[in-house]
């Protein structure tokens, strides 16, 4: 049975990982590669990496942690931020990248979709989406350029209609970031993600709200997505890995069980 | 004595997952598009992600079908590497398409009844009997799979996967295998397997 999966995400500055306050005052909390090694031994399913250097300024940003990455780690990887072309993605699948995500430049320029899998294929586009509830209107909204307070816009775009379009244009997997819930670790936005699963024909993952493994468990349960990503929660030790995984599993949600290999 | 472990060059996006995987058990690899080099290989990895229209194209154009269909030491296809092994594939915008046809074998659009697609994700494989590609690798092992398109179960099938229908997780006839699966991406189940291959 196909399990459901459990993603750390790591965001990336100059090839360290890091933390921030509201995208500010990021601080570095360690080397990229030994972090990336325990999340993979610790169980992690997959492995998210948002590269959050800044390019705006113009130069060409190091992307050789990816290379890194893919000689030590072997579970699956997505690489995200700052791909805003085919051959940007080119560059990361042949570092051994298992699949890139796209968010704003895929509003930009949605053919980017369309281009992307018919280059290299369905499985490794992921497509990223920033999706906010307006009380005022009852509509959930995709928004652009998140990453950076002062340039954050909205889209013309209503989350179901995103999704279906990009869907259609070839997309692989889908992240979808509630932002309502984003950091404040008050759980998934089960009623979001349940209201767009029905549209959405391809793996979705739920991003954002996760801050004790209830969440995880309910996600799953109420919203039928196919993984859920977290960030601090891991980071800061305050979910460990095989214990949400083993309460997740015992829940009667599918999890993988590691291989104990015969070390000969 | 170390062996000649050559990974063919398919133009495809996952040779350096392949060679990481195989550098990580202590192996030194070589990827060629070369058929001298590919042909005095011991072990031949196939690697490929993408669509096999493309990938198939990408043979023709190295004109590697004639090397690849000539070779007698064990090849191992990964992925779109195994479902380029068999006869034809439906993954194609104009129909089926030839394969190498280096064993039986129809690649088919999973019918997944109402499952998602494509199957992503860590799902269980089981051997359909003793065979040295899955020693010390228990029933029900989890691997990675991504894909759309599957062989169906049938007499080359040495482990078999459910989603949906049943499927072939691995393919082997004579001297070629093949898994739809990643194992350089099955964390110490799929180095298990590598090895076993690599050990062959």
């Amino acid at each position: 049975m196909l399990a459901k999966r459990i993603i750390p995400c790591l965001d990336v500055r100059d090839g360290k990982v890091v933390k921030g306050v509201q995208f500010r005052n990021h601080e570095i909390i360690g080397d990229i590669v030994p972090l990336a090694e325990r999340y993979a031994q610790a169980g992690a399913d997959e492995l998210v990496f948002y590269d959050i250097t800044a390019s705006s300024d113009k130069r060409v940003v190091d992307k050789s942690w990816v290379s890194r990455i893919a000689q030590v780690i072997d579970i699956p990887f997505c690489v995200a931020g700052g791909i805003k072309s085919v051959e940007d993605a080119g560059r990361i699948l042949e570092m051994g990248a298992d699949k890139i995500s796209i968010n704003s430049p895929a509003l930009t320029n949605p053919d980017l979709i369309n281009q992307l899998h018919d280059v290299y294929g369905q499985q490794c586009v992921v497509i990223g989406i920033d999706s906010f509830y307006n009380e005022q209107n009852d509509r959930y909204e995709v928004y652009k350029f998140t990453g950076d307070e002062s340039r954050t816009q909205q889209t013309r775009w209503q989350t179901v209609e995103w999704i279906k379009e990009v869907q259609s244009r070839g997309a692989g997997e889908i992240v979808l970031n509630c932002m309502n819930q984003d950091g404040v670790r008050q759980g998934y936005d089960v009623r979001q993600l349940t209201a767009v699963r029905e549209a959405c024909q391809i793996p979705l993952i739920a991003s954002g709200g996760a801050g004790a493994i209830e969440h995880f468990r309910a996600v799953f349960e109420q919203a039928d997505v196919d993984g859920a990503l977290a960030a601090s929660v891991f980071h800061k030790g305050i979910i460990d890995m095989q214990e949400l995984k083993e309460y997740l599993s015992a829940a009667g949600i599918p999890m993988r069980k590691a291989h104990l290999r015969n070390k000969d | 004595m170390s062996q000649r472990i050559v990974i063919v060059n398919t133009g495809c996006a996952n040779i350096s997952s392949v060679r990481f995987a195989l550098e990580r058990l202590g192996v030194t690899v070589e990827v060629s598009d070369q058929d001298s080099v590919i042909k005095a290989a011991d072990k031949v990895f196939l690697p490929g992600v993408g669509t096999a229209s493309a990938a198939m194209q990408s043979i023709h154009t190295k004109k590697l079908g004639a090397t690849l269909q000539s070779l007698t030491q064990p090849v191992l296809g990964v992925c779109l590497g195994m479902q380029m092994m068999v006869q034809s594939s439906a993954e194609s915008k104009m129909g089926d398409i030839d394969c190498l046809g280096l064993m039986p074998g129809q690649v088919k659009r999973l019918q997944a009844n109402g499952q998602r697609l494509p199957h992503m994700g860590w799902n269980t494989v089981t051997s359909t009997g003793d065979n040295p590609l899955f020693a010390g690798i228990a029933d029900h092992t989890y691997f990675y799979f991504v894909h759309s398109f599957a062989v169906p179960v049938y007499e080359d099938t040495l482990a078999s996967c459910e989603y949906g229908q049943p499927f072939s997780a691995a393919i082997g006839h004579n001297n070629f295998y093949g898994v739809q699966f990643h194992p350089e991406r099955s964390g110490d189940a799929g180095a298990q397997l590598l090895t076993n291959f690599v050990n062959l």
